[in-house]
This record gives C-alpha cells, sequence and structure tokens, in this order.
C-alpha cells in the first residue's frame, strides 16, 4: 500500500480526513439509484462508518497523538490548501460527529424515501455535503479554503431547509437565511482580505502572531465578530434564525441548531487565536452581546407559540451563554487574568458541548411529536405523554438538561461561569463582571418557566384539539439517537469531571497557559460533589418511581381528564394556554409578545364579544428590517428602468461597455 | 502567404458589410458561411504545416462553413421567414456606422501593445472590426435568426484575434471554443423554436413581456 493512503488510515488528521470525505460523498450513490430509500440507507451506513473513522482520529488526538498537517495540491493560486486539527477543531468535532450519526440515522426514519420521494435525494445529498462542510470549516487552515467549505454549508443548508417547496413560508424563511448568510460571508471576504494584506497568505497565521494594535486589527475583529457572528445567531444578527429552525425538517434543525451556530463560534475563537492579545474592548463587546443575546432570547423563547421557534430562540440564548463565558475570557486575556480566561473558556466549551447534545435532542423530540400531531402550534398539543411516552421521557431530559437542572449537564458549563463572576465580585479586579451572575440566574429562571410551559403543554392535560388525537407511534429508528443523546446529557451530569476532563486540553491549548496552572485553578471548583449529587438524587428518583410502581400496582386506579377539578364537563379548552403561562415573563421582557386584546364591556346580561390575538413576533425582521430593506428597493428602483427586456439594448449595453473600455486605454 | 492572408482578411471585413446592408437572411447565411470558410483557410497560410492544424482547419470548414449555416437555413426555413424586416436602425446608417467603426477599429489596433511581428499585419484590426460588426448586427436587428448571425460573426472576430495564437494554443481550447459555439448555436435554434411557437413570430424585442416588473 502507498504510503500516503497508509497515512490516512494511521494518522488521525488522516482519519478525520476519510471522515469529510465519506460524509460529503455519502449521498451520492442514492442519485444513481432509482428504487426509494436504498440511496437514504447506503448514505446512514456511510455516514456512520465516516463518524467512527472521525471518532477514532478525535480519540487519539485527545489521547495526545502528534498531529500532522496535510497539504492538499489544488490548482486554485490562494496559496497551500492546508488541512490540520488542533484541540479547538477537536473540541468542536465532536459534537459534530455525534449529531451527525444521530441526525443520520433518525432522518431515515422521519422522512423515509418510501413515503417521500421527491425529497429522498435532496434531503440525502444535503445532509452529508453539511456535515462535511462543517468539519472541513474546522480542518480548513487557510482562508480561502475556508471561505469554499463556509460557502459549501450556507448552501447545503439552504437546499435542506427549503426542502418543502409547496410552502411559502418555508421558502420565505429560506430567503431570509439565505440573505443573512451571504451579508455574513460578504464581511468575512473583507476580513480575509485584511488578512492577506496583513500576513501575505492566505495560510492562517501561527497562532498570536498578528499585532492587535492598529484599526486595521480593530476592523479585522469586529468583522469577524459579525460575520462569523451572523452565522452563530448573536443577538443583532440573529434575524434569520428562529425562521430556519423552525421550518426546516426537524433533524436538519438539530444539525444547524446544535452544530451550525457552534461552527460560527469556532471561526471566532480561531480569529482571535491569530493576535497576540485580544483588546479589552473586544472583550467588554463580546461579553455585552452574549449577555444581550441570552436574556433577549429567552425572552423571546417564552412567548413564542410555535414549538420549533422556541427551541430556535432558546439556541439564541444558549449561545449568548456560551459568547458570555467567551467574552469574559477575552476579558481575562486582556488583562491577563488568569481565573477569568481558565474559567470562562471551560465554561464556554462545556456549555457548547452541552448545548450541542440537548438542543438536538430536543428538536428530535420535537420532529416526533410533528409527526405525531401534524402540527407546530403548541397551543394544538396536550396530553402526548400517554401516546408518546418515550418521547415524552426523553423530551423531559433535554428539558431538564437544558434548564440546568440536576441530574444533567446543563449546569456544568453555566457552573464555571457563576464561579467566575463571583470570584470577581468578591476580589473585585473586575467589579462589573459580578453583574453577569445575576444575569445568568435570570436567564435561568425564564428559561425554567419557558421549558415548564413547553412541556407541560406538550405532554401534559388533554389534546387541545380533535386532530391531534391521530397521527402515528414514535418509531424505533427515532428514539434510538434520542436515546443516545440524552444518555450522553446524563453521563455528563453525573460524571461532570469527565466531561470538565474532554475539555481541558482544548482550554489549555487556546489560552497557552501551563496544564498544571489550569489544573490549580480548577482544583477548587466542586464537580465532583455536582457528580455526586446528581447521582444520589437520580438515584433517588428511580427508588420513588419504584415505589410508586408498587403502590399503584396493589391499589385500583380511577382515571379520568387531566386537570379537571372535579368539574363535571370539563373541556380541552379549559386548559392553560401557551400564552396564558407565558404571559408575565413574555410582557415583562418583550414588548413585541404582548397579544392585542380587546376585553368586552360588561353588558347587562351578556358580554358582546371579545377579542384575543397574539402578537406577531418577528419584530426586528418585520419592523424594522423589511421596511429598510424596502426603503433602499425603492432608492435603486431607477435602476430598473435598465432592465427593460429589449435584448439588443442589454447587447448594447455590452457594446457600450467594450467600446469605452477601448477608448479608455487612450487616456 | 501572409500578404495572401492579409488580403483574405480584407475579404472578411468586405463580407462584413454585405452581411450589414443586406436585408436578405439567406444572403446574410451564406455570407457568413464564406466568411467561415476563408477563416478557417487562413490558419493554413500562416502556420506550418501539422496535424493539429489540419485538425483545426478541417473542424472550422465543417462548423462554420457547413454545419452551422445549413441549421440556420433549416431554421429560416421553418420559421418561414425571408427578410429582416423593420431594423431597429436601417441599412444605410447600419453601413455607415459599420464604416465608422472598421476605421475606428484600425486607429485603435496602432495604439494596442502588440509584438512587433504582429504589428504590420491586418488581424487586429480584423478581428476587432469583425466584432464590432457582430454587436452591430446584435443591437440594431429584431429577428432572433439575424441575432444568431450576429453571434457568429462576434465569434469570428474572437477567432481572427485567436489566429495570431494557434500555435501557443492548444487544441482543446480550440476544440472547446468551438463546442462552445455549436451548444450557442443550438440553444439559439430551441430559443428561436420556442420563440416562434409561442409569439408566432420571432422578433426578440417581443421578448419584453417576459421581463420581471
Amino acid at each position: 500500500m502507498d504510503s500516503a493512503w497508509c497515512d490516512l488510515v494511521i494518522d488521525p488528521v488522516g482519519n478525520l480526513l476519510v471522515a469529510v470525505v465519506l460524509m460529503a460523498i455519502s449521498g451520492m450513490p442514492g442519485l444513481l439509484i432509482r428504487r426509494p430509500g436504498v440511496g437514504q440507507r447506503l448514505a446512514v451506513v456511510v455516514t456512520l462508518i465516516a463518524t467512527l473513522s472521525g471518532a477514532a482520529g478525535v480519540f487519539r488526538i485527545l489521547a495526545g497523538a502528534a498531529v500532522s498537517r496535510y497539504l492538499v495540491a489544488w490548482p486554485l493560486p490562494f496559496d497551500g490548501c492546508e488541512l490540520a486539527a488542533d484541540h479547538l477543531s477537536v473540541l468542536f468535532l465532536m459534537p459534530l460527529l455525534l449529531a451527525t450519526a444521530c441526525c443520520a440515522l433518525y432522518g431515515r426514519a422521519y422522512l423515509p424515501a418510501e413515503q417521500h420521494p421527491a425529497t429522498e435525494k435532496r434531503v440525502t445529498l444535503f445532509l452529508g455535503l453539511l456535515s462535511a462542510s462543517m468539519a472541513l470549516v474546522l480542518l480548513a487552515r487557510n482562508g480561502v479554503l475556508l471561505l469554499l467549505a463556509w460557502e459549501l454549508m450556507a448552501l447545503s443548508s439552504w437546499m435542506l431547509l427549503t426542502t418543502d417547496l409547496r410552502d411559502a413560508q418555508v421558502q420565505r424563511a429560506g430567503t431570509v437565511y439565505l440573505l443573512a448568510t451571504h451579508t455574513g460571508t460578504m464581511v468575512l471576504y473583507l476580513f480575509f482580505s485584511l488578512l492577506h494584506t496583513q500576513t501575505g497568505s492566505f495560510v492562517f497565521p501561527a497562532d498570536h502572531s498578528i499585532s492587535s494594535q492598529g484599526g486595521i486589527a480593530a476592523v479585522m475583529l469586529l468583522a469577524a465578530l459579525i460575520g462569523f457572528g451572523a452565522k452563530a445567531g448573536i443577538m443583532p444578527l440573529h434575524v434569520w434564525l428562529p425562521g430556519a429552525h423552525a421550518n426546516a425538517p426537524s433533524h436538519v434543525s438539530a444539525l444547524m441548531s446544535g452544530i451550525m451556530l457552534k461552527v460560527g463560534l469556532y471561526g471566532i475563537l480561531r480569529v482571535v487565536s491569530f493576535f497576540q492579545t485580544v483588546p479589552l474592548w473586544f472583550g467588554w463587546l463580546v461579553l455585552l452581546l452574549g449577555g444581550v443575546s441570552a436574556v433577549v432570547g429567552i425572552a423571546l423563547a417564552a412567548s413564542q407559540r410555535d414549538l420549533k421557534r422556541l427551541l430556535a430562540c432558546s439556541s439564541i440564548e444558549n449561545v449568548g451563554i456560551i459568547v458570555l463565558g467567551l467574552g469574559m475570557a477575552f476579558v481575562g486575556m486582556a488583562n491577563t487574568n488568569h481565573l477569568l480566561i481558565v474559567f470562562g473558556l471551560t465554561g464556554a466549551f462545556l456549555h457548547l458541548i452541552n448545548h450541542a447534545l440537548f438542543k438536538p435532542l430536543l428538536f428530535l423530540g420535537s420532529g416526533v411529536i410533528i409527526h405525531a400531531t401534524g402540527t407546530r402550534q403548541i397551543d394544538q398539543m396536550g396530553g402526548l405523554s400517554r401516546r408518546l411516552p418515550g418521547t415524552g421521557l426523553l423530551f423531559l431530559a433535554g428539558s431538564l438538561a437544558i434548564c440546568g437542572l440536576p441530574p444533567f449537564n446543563g449546569f456544568v458549563g453555566e457552573l464555571f461561569l457563576y464561579l467566575a463572576a463571583f470570584h470577581e465580585g468578591m476580589h473585585a479586579p473586575l467589579p462589573f463582571m459580578a453583574f453577569t451572575a445575576p444575569l445568568l440566574a435570570v436567564v435561568g429562571g425564564i428559561a425554567i418557566i419557558t421549558f415548564v410551559k413547553l412541556y407541560g403543554l406538550l405532554f401534559l392535560g388533554t389534546p387541545r384539539r380533535p386532530q391531534s388525537r391521530h397521527g402515528h407511534e414514535e418509531p424505533a429508528a427515532m428514539l434510538v439517537p434520542m436515546v443516545v443523546l440524552a444518555a450522553f446529557c446524563l453521563v455528563g451530569g453525573i460524571a461532570a469531571p469527565l466531561l470538565a476532563r474532554l475539555v481541558i486540553p482544548a482550554v489549555t491549548a487556546y489560552s497557552g497557559l501551563g496544564q498544571s496552572l489550569i489544573m490549580e485553578l480548577v482544583a477548587p471548583v466542586p464537580l465532583l460533589t455536582v457528580s455526586i449529587m446528581n447521582a444520589v438524587l437520580l438515584g433517588g428518583i428511580l427508588l420513588i418511581w419504584l415505589l410508586w410502581r408498587q403502590m399503584v400496582l396493589r391499589r385500583p386506579v380511577a382515571s379520568t381528564d387531566t386537570w379537571g377539578c372535579g368539574f363535571l364537563a370539563p373541556t380541552a379548552r379549559m386548559q392553560y394556554t401557551g400564552s396564558a403561562f407565558a404571559e408575565l415573563s413574555g410582557n415583562i421582557f418583550d414588548k413585541s409578545g404582548t397579544p392585542s386584546v380587546r376585553l368586552a364591556a360588561l353588558q347587562p346580561l351578556f358580554a358582546a364579544p371579545s377579542r384575543f390575538c397574539p402578537a406577531a413576533t418577528e419584530r426586528m425582521l418585520d419592523r424594522l428590517l423589511i421596511p429598510a430593506m424596502t426603503g433602499v428597493d425603492w432608492c435603486f428602483s431607477w435602476l430598473r428602468r435598465m432592465q427593460n427586456g429589449h435584448l439588443y439594448l442589454y447587447m448594447l449595453y455590452i457594446f457600450i461597455t467594450l467600446f469605452a473600455l477601448m477608448v479608455w486605454s487612450y487616456l | 502567404m501572409v500578404s495572401l492572408a492579409d488580403q483574405l482578411l480584407v475579404l472578411v471585413m468586405l463580407i462584413n458589410f454585405i452581411m450589414l446592408g443586406t436585408s436578405r437572411l439567406a444572403f446574410a447565411i451564406r455570407a457568413v458561411a464564406v466568411q467561415g470558410v476563408v477563416l478557417g483557410i487562413i490558419p493554413g497560410l500562416l502556420h506550418q504545416f501539422s496535424g493539429h492544424l489540419l485538425m483545426i482547419t478541417a473542424s472550422m470548414i465543417l462548423a462554420k462553413g457547413i454545419v452551422i449555416p445549413w441549421m440556420i437555413n433549416d431554421a429560416v426555413r421553418k420559421a418561414q421567414i425571408r427578410r429582416e424586416v423593420e431594423p431597429f436602425i436601417d441599412y444605410v446608417p447600419t453601413l455607415l456606422l459599420g464604416a465608422v467603426f472598421t476605421a475606428l477599429a484600425f486607429v485603435f489596433a496602432q495604439r494596442l501593445p502588440l509584438a512587433p511581428e504582429h504589428r504590420e499585419l491586418l488581424f487586429v484590426p480584423a478581428s476587432i472590426a469583425t466584432l464590432m460588426t457582430g454587436f452591430l448586427i446584435l443591437t440594431t436587428r429584431r429577428k432572433a435568426i439575424s441575432q444568431v448571425i450576429g453571434y457568429l460573426v462576434l465569434e469570428n472576430g474572437i477567432f481572427i484575434f485567436g489566429l495570431l495564437l494557434t500555435d501557443a494554443m492548444p487544441f482543446m481550447v480550440e476544440a472547446g471554443a468551438l463546442l462552445d459555439l455549436l451548444v450557442g448555436i443550438f440553444v439559439m435554434g430551441i430559443v428561436i423554436n420556442h420563440i416562434n411557437r409561442e409569439f408566432s413570430s420571432v422578433d426578440t424585442s417581443r421578448l419584453q413581456a417576459l421581463r420581471e416588473e
């Protein structure tokens, strides 16, 4: 065997490259196979093999294997096409591989080719390409290669998002997404051009090699923050996110929300590592944006009436928390405050992995629910835990994890952020930082309200609409990936030190601090206590459940409607609705969620009809961006006269241009 | 040999004027076929004989002299049109414009930073003049068939420029260009067919009904 091919098996980065290629081609055989289902099954198998190969690479790098750089020969004049993996890439690759495997498996059951022959080829091909391009972004060490992968990622996710060609809402969300992602890409072009002027090459510079002083560095940092932040869904740039995640097929939403947003964060992290230090203003800016995203994101989520839109808004919140951690770390880097660097990075990285576990879990769960009920409207569901017991349990696990409740993994990352904030508050090099602790607490509180509402309305009570009584059962192929994700969430909660061990190498590599220093700083964090408490709690819950089961089995049980409250003829409409439940939290933090209400004046005997209209929720998009764009459109409407449909005039334009260029050579 | 090539190029430019001046489509097609054949001969006069050269000459004459004109003729017969009825600019003004552009092409070619061995030749001015003629036909004529002829003339202009580089140009590029042209003509043929069917006319100015408001 040729040694180059040998490398692909022996070398960890080689394994990862094999994984990328396999993922990319996984959907291609299906294009040539006419019989529905064969290509889809083949793609799942190939994707699973790819993720195994990738996992081998990831584990070997984590175990400390030597990492090589690959230089691919390409005909493009943009310097060397370098590929490599370091601990930062690996940190993002771990959840990527897991989510890819889970979503591929789930997608086979979610959109089975036998029932959806029209979408099979599109979804299969682009799902593989999406995963592969995201992995390629993480491995690329050349600006142009990264942009190519970035564009592939944007386009394949757009193709997946707009799978349902007949739904106008899906197409609108797709258009908004495409515009938003390309606006971001445009800014990235600016960034990489500036990088080229600084280093003279498109290959990424060595870590901490560019001066962070001066205007160009500031413009570069801002461009990276805007370009990558638009993909990550940081707050003012989030307009595309709720619509896109809500309208995509559920496993695509899972992949987009769980992984693609994180790839945006990876971009910011990678770019910051180029600079010698981080400017202090940049750290505070990132911190501020993270805080705003977290609070406004969860407030938006609380007032949503669409199941997947709610999950999408909660993604904004979680990205906000991660960005908050990164902001802490950047401020720490600017002030050489080691504790802040280590705790900020550890918290952000932990939360990043956690979110990439429980958010796909929730999105996959929402897919099962949508299958069973045929709607995304929370207010039309109810009582699902009887029909979907497995999904109910798994969705509960995901909800608990996302709220940061024990015994799951959600709190482990936030713990580090809290500790950093408290530490700064008490020892006061940066007393401002202490404000992040109450902020996180508020976010956590609204998150609990939101997910209590969500879980209660979906799974408890009685079905609110007759049509949601129909629908089919949960297939095992959809539950298995969810069980895997939920199991990881549980393990992350019970074995928190293990989870921390997973991200410490990335923290060490990224911060540039010594391992011993980091261990010394992290050692006082009561991770073990958290784990033991979680384990005890889990044991307790299991014990109580067993006892309760014994008691229930012994006694006869009367069954009636939930929340019947002794009423003789309860109807499903007497239950709480989502709007009612979230009214307070929604109204305090986000006025856009306020519904318009017209109460009837009290008549002597009969009340006149009253009206209740839930408000539209996309305020940024509907009230700000679309009017602004309409204005721009109006300003440039005179240009339309050029497009008059006369073929000969078009030719004349070319002719005039050519002629002008010829004459210009005289001047 | 080179002087013969120059005379042939003069012939090419004269044919340009024929195409600008005639209203009969069949005549214009025959003219463009002759132009194609003349252009096919020129490489043979300039360069050393080789298999590569033979291939180019043969394929040029075949494609531009026979296949494409035959296809356009076919389209003309199917669409049942004889002449370009009302061009946007009349024939005499177009002829005058063609003359002006040809003169300008000579002036412009003088100023181009050419290699010394190409300076004295007619290739560059003939190329630019033919290019301009192609553009003139494209912009002033209404019928889709006339526009196809315009494209052909335009391509001939580009080909004349390419003649300077025949030695350096790999065969694949030539073949690619020819294929490109063939595909273009095919597409145009289909377009003509469809315009004819939709509007029962091959007047391209009707296409403006299709623009986005």
